[in-house]
């Protein structure tokens, strides 16, 4: 549900279940304990999280702990209703945008004498901000419904009042302000007419949040808009009125965290924290389906259809971010000339060549194309946001460059671009004339950078992606997919020979053929039939006349997998040589080297570009891998026919 | 609901919320016995009651009880 977004912050990965333990474990090892503490404020905490984590870090700045890297931030709060719930909410939620927050709380209720009094706490304090959390309770709004010139000067009045709360706060102690827009109240007394006359609550709160919005431009005060956030949420969840006349509480406490992790995404962009590149996966996520598989043709963008309109949703929401001065970047896994193909010939892409600065498209993993396109535009890691579909790309840049922002993404595509701006990653406090200019600055017509050395250890990742395959020969069930596969396939594809379900079925039953289908799960989900081989015997060799898997799963060793079951199952049946041959097409360059990689020995390379190669069953090596493979369904050895001799 | 599931419950609310393992809920059990638990955590805790158990409580309600007991006799009453 849309509404989960923002209250659940679904974009952050969800809390550890041992999350408690792990913020007691940030006093017992003091060593990194602000980045440790910022990976653990990364994910999604509710309001207990919140809690434990704040109380962690306090006692960590009560021991004497660094918090470094963190920034360190001071933060008055003053508030006309209970704030002593907030402030864990906020330093918690400030060390997942890289600040040390502290937070120095006033009294309850005691707002203009916080401001006013030279010597009030919050302005010895000498903060650097002060949180001015007033809600329309707080300010003197008496309704005077169809009066035009009492609600001139009611408004007035109020927005009066709250300059003196910031003249005062800058005359004593030179802080910035954040004031805050009313969220208006649920009820009205006349209906749809309060929003016409003059004078109703409704009225007065929307004449007050344009007063402020008007107040705040130009300065150095900053404008917090919780009247949007709580509109965002629905009124109607916001307000709890038990949660107020029990304890004073503005807002319903099922959005503390989102509350605060808006009040920290202002505090972090104050402190230049704000993040200025999108780098975007493009199968799937800029466009419906696979470029190097289903072609310009065959790739959904717009055109009226459902999936189309989401990702091209995605694609205007990267411009108007690059036209506020975000860089866009390209991380995908493809062959660079085909990536490009829908840049620059399809008729619905919005995105163009020009529009991305830094464009690395090949096979290498992400992680150090990303590592890449930061050297590149000299920018660091922790100015990236990166967005892609795909939960295990998204895992391994997590793991790999913990700085990189990743949000999680739902299933629906129709909800990416939403869920992208919910994160707030580039909250702006400003727009000048050199963010207007920032994209033609980069602009360098898609520049491809070569990769140096990896960035991180992938292998170990891999591992912690709990593998399952799963090998079978060709059945009745899984004919469909197969034909499928075999006709769709055209990136990872050995020989890309195209088979009818009924030559499916008959390779099914040859007693001369080996055949596999592969299915892989991980800890992310099923993929479902990922790769399809077909062997045929000739004598005692193998002779691979199909291999080809799906492009999703590459750089997870699928194919070392899958050579091993070969080897295995053709030791089992005197198998003594595998011969495999490369057919090369317009669309599979990637897997030209794919039986080198492998260890087999080239026999012939034809002028045309392809080869055939070979491997003896015996003395292959075994290969250590991070998938464990299930076998069902084959045949044992003894009780296959005889195999056709010369 | 069970008296037995409503206190496991209460039990994992506790030791969560006051973040600490070692409390044991029984129906005798008062402010007055837990460190930290005065009127802000309270409002904490009545409101990790309420997101558990899935139920609403009024101020009234709360207001009015005297112990865990009590606050368990409210929870099955309103509890399916």
């Amino acid at each position: 549900m849309s509404n989960d977004l923002f209250s659940r912050l679904a974009w952050l990965p969800a809390a550890p279940d041992d999350f408690a333990q792990q913020c007691r474990r940030l006093l017992d090892e003091p060593a990194e304990l602000g980045k440790r503490a910022q990976r653990l404020a990364g994910h999604a905490l509710d309001e207990n999280h919140l809690h434990k984590l704040a109380k962690a870090l306090n006692k960590a700045r009560d021991a004497g702990h660094s918090l470094a890297p963190l920034t360190p931030f001071r933060l008055g709060v003053i508030s006309n209703s209970t704030s002593h719930f907030i402030v864990p909410a906020l330093v918690a939620s400030a060390a997942r945008h890289g600040i040390a927050l502290e937070c120095i709380e006033a009294d309850f209720d005691q707002v203009v004498q916080a401001a006013l009094a030279p010597d009030s706490p919050i302005n010895q304090a000498r903060c650097d901000a002060v949180l001015v959390a007033i809600d329309h309770r707080g300010l003197p709004l008496t309704p005077t419904p169809g009066d035009a010139p009492a609600t001139e000067r009611t408004v007035q009045a109020a927005l009066a009042h709250l300059d003196m709360i910031r003249n005062g706060l800058r005359a004593h102690s030179n802080a910035v302000c954040i004031l805050q827009t009313l969220p208006p109240p649920v009820e009205s007394t006349f209906g749809s007419f309060d929003a016409v006359l003059p004078g109703t609550p409704r009225h007065l709160v929307d004449a007050v949040n344009r007063g402020i919005a008007l107040s705040v431009a130009g300065t150095e005060d900053q404008l917090l808009d919780v009247a949007h956030l709580a509109a965002t949420v629905g009124l109607a969840h916001w307000h709890d009125a038990t949660l107020w006349n029990m304890a004073k509480l503005p807002f319903a406490s099922a959005f503390l965290p989102l509350y605060a992790d808006h009040v920290c995404r202002l505090v972090a962009a104050l402190r230049g924290k704000s993040r200025k590149c999108l780098i975007l996966d493009l199968d799937n996520t800029v466009w419906g389906g696979v470029i190097g598989d289903d072609g310009l043709e065959g790739i959904v963008i717009g055109q009226g259809d459902a999936t189309g309109e989401a990702h091209l949703q995605v694609q205007r929401t990267a411009l108007a971010l690059r036209d506020r001065g975000v860089v866009l970047a390209v991380s995908s896994k493809n062959i660079d000339e085909i990536a490009r193909q829908p840049f620059r010939k399809h008729p619905e892409m919005l995105l163009r060549e020009d529009h991305i600065a830094v464009f690395q498209a090949n096979w290498n993993d992400k992680a150090t194309n990303i590592k890449a396109i930061a050297e590149e535009l000299s920018l660091g890691l922790d100015s990236m946001v990166f967005l892609d579909d795909n939960p295990v790309e998204r895992g391994l840049v997590r793991q790999m460059l913990p700085q990189v922002a990743v949000p999680e993404l739902p299933d629906d595509p129709a909800l990416y671009a939403r869920t992208l701006l919910a994160a707030g990653y580039f909250e702006a406090i400003a727009f000048s004339g050199e963010d207007r200019q920032r994209a033609e600055f980069y602009q360098d017509n898609a520049r491809r950078v070569t990769l140096q050395k990896q960035a991180g250890d992938v292998d170990a990742y891999l591992v912690s992606l709990n593998m399952q395959m799963t090998l079978q020969p060709f059945d009745d069930t899984g004919r469909a997919r197969i034909a499928q596969l075999i006709n769709k396939s055209n990136q990872f594809n050995l020989t890309t020979r195209r088979y009818t379900e009924a030559e499916v079925a008959a390779a099914q039953h040859d007693p001369d053929a080996f055949t596999l289908q592969v299915r892989l799960a991980d800890a992310f989900g099923d993929n479902g039939m990922i790769s399809v081989i077909i062997c045929r015997r000739e004598r005692n060799d193998w002779d691979i006349d199909t291999w080809l898997m799906s492009c999703r799963v590459l750089g997870r060793k699928v194919e070392v997998a899958v050579l091993q079951e070969l080897l295995t199952q053709a030791r089992a049946r005197g198998v003594r040589r595998l011969v495999g041959r490369y057919l090369p097409t317009e669309k599979n360059k990637l897997v030209e080297d794919h039986y080198a990689k492998l260890g087999f020995t080239l026999l012939v390379r034809q002028a045309d570009g392809g080869s055939s190669w070979e491997l003896e069953v015996d003395g292959a090596p075994i290969a250590n891998l991070p998938i464990a493979v299930h076998r069902s369904g084959f045949a044992s050895p003894i009780e296959m026919a005889a195999p056709a001799t010369a | 609901m069970t008296t037995d599931l409503i206190y496991a419950k209460l039990n994992d609310i506790f030791h969560d919320v006051f973040d600490d393992d070692s409390i044991v809920v029984t129906p005798q059990l008062t402010a007055d016995d837990v460190d930290e638990w005065d009127s802000l955590a309270h409002v904490r805790l009545v409101l990790a009651v309420e997101k558990k158990f899935g139920l609403k409580f009024s101020a009234a309600e709360v207001g009015r009880l005297k112990n865990v007991g009590e606050f368990a006799s409210l929870i099955q009453a309103k509890a399916p």
